[in-house]
Parts: C-alpha cells; sequence; structure tokens
C-alpha cells in the first residue's frame, strides 16, 4: 500500500495538478511539494504527490549502473 | 526519462548480478521490511536469481497485513452501523475478522464503497450530508499525511459527517521491536523507499549506530533492488553500519518536511497494537485532541470485542519473518486468495499472498 508512481504534471493549478500517469489523465494534490512545474515528475500515493522526482539524482544513479562492470 | 524502463535494463540487471555473485561469499540475511518491496521482488524474479546464500526474508511493511484482529472486528462492527458509509482502499475488503469480512458485511447490506484516495471519501461525505461517512484510515508513513490532510480540509471546510477510523502505524519502531525480540539473524535491511520519502533516511540512523545493522534505502525497480542488495552485502563485508540510500532520486536525508508538518499537525504517536508482533510502544498515530472530533471510534462508541484469530494461521510468525508461507498448513490448501484464512493471504502485498502467485513448488 506504499505503492507510488512517477507520474508527469501536464498542467498545475494552485494546489492542484493534472497529471499524466503512463497515458492516463489524473488528479494530484500537490501540497506536499515545492518548485513543482509543467513537465516535472513527481510520486503520486492516494492521490498527492509525496515527494518531487530528482532528475540529476536519477542520471546519477543509472550513470553509476552502467559502469558497475568496470567496478570489479 | 519516464523513471521506470530505465530502472528495468537488462543489461544493468546482468551487471549488478555479476557484481553481487563475485561479492555474495558469507551467507546473509537481508529484510525487506516494505510489502511493496516483497511484491517487487517477486514480481521481477530477483528471489530466484540471487545467489543462495542471500536470503531475502519479508518483514511487516503490509498495512493490512499489521493490523490486528480487534481493529478488524471494530471496522466490522462500524460497517453494520446502517447510518455509516464506510470508505476503505481495496485491499481491507476480504481482511477476515472474527466473524465475516467487510465483503461479507457488503453483501449483507452494508455500505461499503472502495475510494482510491481518501479525498474521494471526503469527497462523499460532502455530496451525502445525511450520512455519517467514516474511512478506514490504514497505512504507515507514506499514507498518513494524506490522510492528515484530509482531516484537516475536513475541519477547514466544516465537514461534520466525516470521520476516520485510524490504525495508522509507524515502520522505525515495529523494525527496533524486531531486532530487540532477537528471534532472527537480520544482517541488513532493506529499508522502505516511499515512507523514507516523508520520513527521511536520518530515521534509521539509531539502528545502524545502536544494532550494528546496515540499512540501505531502496527503490521498487529490479535495478534499485539488487543496487540495494549489493550495498548492503559491501557494508557487510567491510563490517560498516550506516544508512545509505540507494534511491536517491526520491529519498533526503530529512525527508519531505511539509508532509511531515501535516502528519505532526493532525496526529500524535500513540502505542499500537500490531498482528505478530503485539503492542509496539509509540508506533501508532492517534488524532490529535483538537481533531476529536474526526475519530470514528470516539464518535461511535466502537465497544471493545473479544476476538479471535484464524486457528491454524500463522500471519503472525511470517510477519516477523520468522516463518514462510509454505511453513503454514494452510498454505495453498485451505487458505487461498479467493479464501483468504488470514490477512497476509489477501493484501497484494501480503507475504503469502506473493508467494501464491509467484513461488508455488
Amino acid at each position: 500500500m506504499c505503492l507510488a508512481i512517477p507520474v508527469r504534471i501536464i498542467k498545475l493549478d494552485g494546489t492542484h495538478a493534472e497529471v499524466d500517469a503512463n497515458g492516463v489523465r489524473r488528479d494530484a494534490d500537490v501540497r506536499f511539494v515545492d518548485d513543482v512545474k509543467a513537465g516535472d515528475y513527481i510520486l503520486l500515493h492516494a492521490g498527492f504527490a509525496i515527494e518531487k522526482i530528482d532528475e540529476q539524482q536519477a542520471r546519477e544513479t543509472l550513470e553509476l549502473l552502467k559502469n558497475i562492470y568496470y567496478d570489479q | 526519462m519516464k523513471y521506470i524502463d530505465e530502472f528495468r535494463d537488462k543489461e544493468i540487471v546482468k551487471g549488478l548480478i555479476s557484481a553481487i555473485n563475485a561479492s555474495a561469499r558469507a551467507k546473509i540475511n537481508l529484510m525487506e521490511v516494505c510489502g511493496t518491496h516483497t511484491m517487487a521482488i517477486f514480481r521481477s524474479g530477483i528471489k530466484q536469481i540471487l545467489p543462495s546464500s542471500i536470503d531475502l526474508i519479508s518483514g511487516p511493511g503490509c498495512p493490512v497485513c499489521v493490523t490486528s484482529q480487534s481493529d478488524i472486528d471494530r471496522m466490522l462492527s462500524l460497517a453494520r452501523n446502517k447510518d455509516i458509509v464506510i470508505t476503505t482502499f481495496g485491499d481491507m475488503l476480504k481482511v477476515p475478522g472474527t466473524k465475516g469480512s467487510l465483503e461479507k458485511e457488503n453483501a449483507g447490506g452494508a455500505d461499503i464503497r472502495i475510494v482510491y484516495s481518501p479525498l474521494d471519501a471526503l469527497a462523499i461525505a460532502g455530496r451525502e450530508p445525511r450520512k455519517e461517512v467514516v474511512f478506514l484510515a490504514v497505512g504507515f508513513e507514506t499514507t498518513a499525511p494524506v490522510i492528515a490532510s484530509v482531516v484537516s480540509d475536513a475541519a477547514q471546510k466544516k465537514i461534520g459527517n466525516f470521520s476516520i477510523y485510524s490504525c495508522h502505524k509507524t515502520i522505525p519502531p515495529a523494525m527496533k521491536a524486531l531486532l530487540e525480540a532477537q528471534e532472527l539473524q537480520i544482517d541488513g535491511f532493506l529499508c522502505p523507499g516511499h515512507v523514507t520519502s516523508i520520513i527521511g533516511s536520518r530515521a534509521y540512523d539509531f539502528i545502524a549506530a545502536d544494532y550494528g545493522i546496515p540499512c540501505v534505502v531502496s527503490g521498487f525497480e529490479p535495478t534499485d533492488i539488487l543496487e540495494t542488495v549489493l550495498m548492503l552485502i559491501r557494508q557487510k563485508e567491510k563490517n560498516r553500519a550506516c544508512v545509505e540510500v540507494q534511491y536517491a532520486r526520491a529519498v533526503r536525508r530529512q525527508g519531505n518536511v511539509k508532509a511531515q508538518e501535516m502528519m505532526d499537525r493532525v496526529f500524535e504517536p500513540a502505542d499500537a497494537d500490531w498482528r505478530g508482533l503485539g503492542s509496539i510502544p509509540q508506533s501508532g498515530l492517534r488524532l490529535r485532541k483538537e481533531y476529536g472530533s474526526f475519530d470514528a471510534a470516539v464518535k461511535f462508541r466502537i465497544p471493545s470485542f473479544k476476538t479471535t484469530e484464524p486457528r491454524g494461521c500463522i500471519c503472525g510468525d511470517v510477519l516477523r519473518g520468522v516463518k514462510t508461507p509454505q511453513q503454514c498448513r494452510l498454505f495453498a490448501k485451505a487458505c487461498t486468495p479467493e479464501n483468504p484464512f488470514g490477512p497476509c493471504m489477501v493484501s497484494s502485498e501480503g507475504t503469502c499472498a506473493a508467494w501464491f502467485k509467484y513461488n508455488r513448488d
């Protein structure tokens, strides 16, 4: 029940956002996340954004993982 | 970047598995605390692909499963009240109480509605002012701020026919209780990603410092879980115990402060009863006095019941990680997802449901 899915913000109106959840439009309450704008990805849980996804961190994780062969 | 497929990349998975195979020498027991991890591990076949020296043990992180039998019975008594509309996440429906389940009450005429968000429950209360709408508030720290917001909205909008039955529980006290019980050897924790988005990775500092157990906060895709396993093995190898964050794209050390503030404004810590773990001090959340009028347990004066847990069911042992579902004589025989005896077979995140679906010999 702690499932949260990455969704993209399409439109923002105060603390209400319209999001794209893998092709499906949904509403999201974004009162817990600061500085979000259309195009940003958030983690959606029970109708609320619980966190903004940090793109820079995601890229760093993937970079590190791609190099994992060479670490050994 | 869509943050899903990138973290299911086959080549990365291969690289991680060979790195794990190269590092995994000594026997190591790792516990995934979170039910969403349990499901992800089974669905992606990670359990089968890991070397036999690594044992992944499922912990108490399925909120429906750890809800005590007496709380289930009290929810059922609410459902029998003709003036009440019960709103709930779908997972609760089939959980057996001492007598019946919400699904059976529904068939018997009780008004029970599944909602996707507690916001939907509040909307029903707004639309149907003559009915009393109760939301069954089950969940960990991921869900608690969401429900706190809805209670706060109800107070602000003066929606008096809305209330919640709070069974919220918090994860770090349960991890502590497991370690204190010393029933099993745990060499590392895969900490729950989304709970930690809220509470922050610093919440596990005491586990590393006081108990010497490595903790890594993990995401939910296959490369996330495998990288977490590798990080835990490497900590163990180096004889270190610290809190690391694998799920850096969604977890910060201090967590989501706004969500924490909302949770603290509406709820306060209280002792709570967990199925399998018993009463754990300060491991639950109850409504603060200011929000007392939204407490369904008080509002409807629910009595306490003499409860009995299903005979032969070992959900409690499974939730503590001391037994696997296959050690239960009911598993996949008398107890199935269609006809569950205990909650671990009901919830989509329950360990028994995961074993039934993905891991039956």
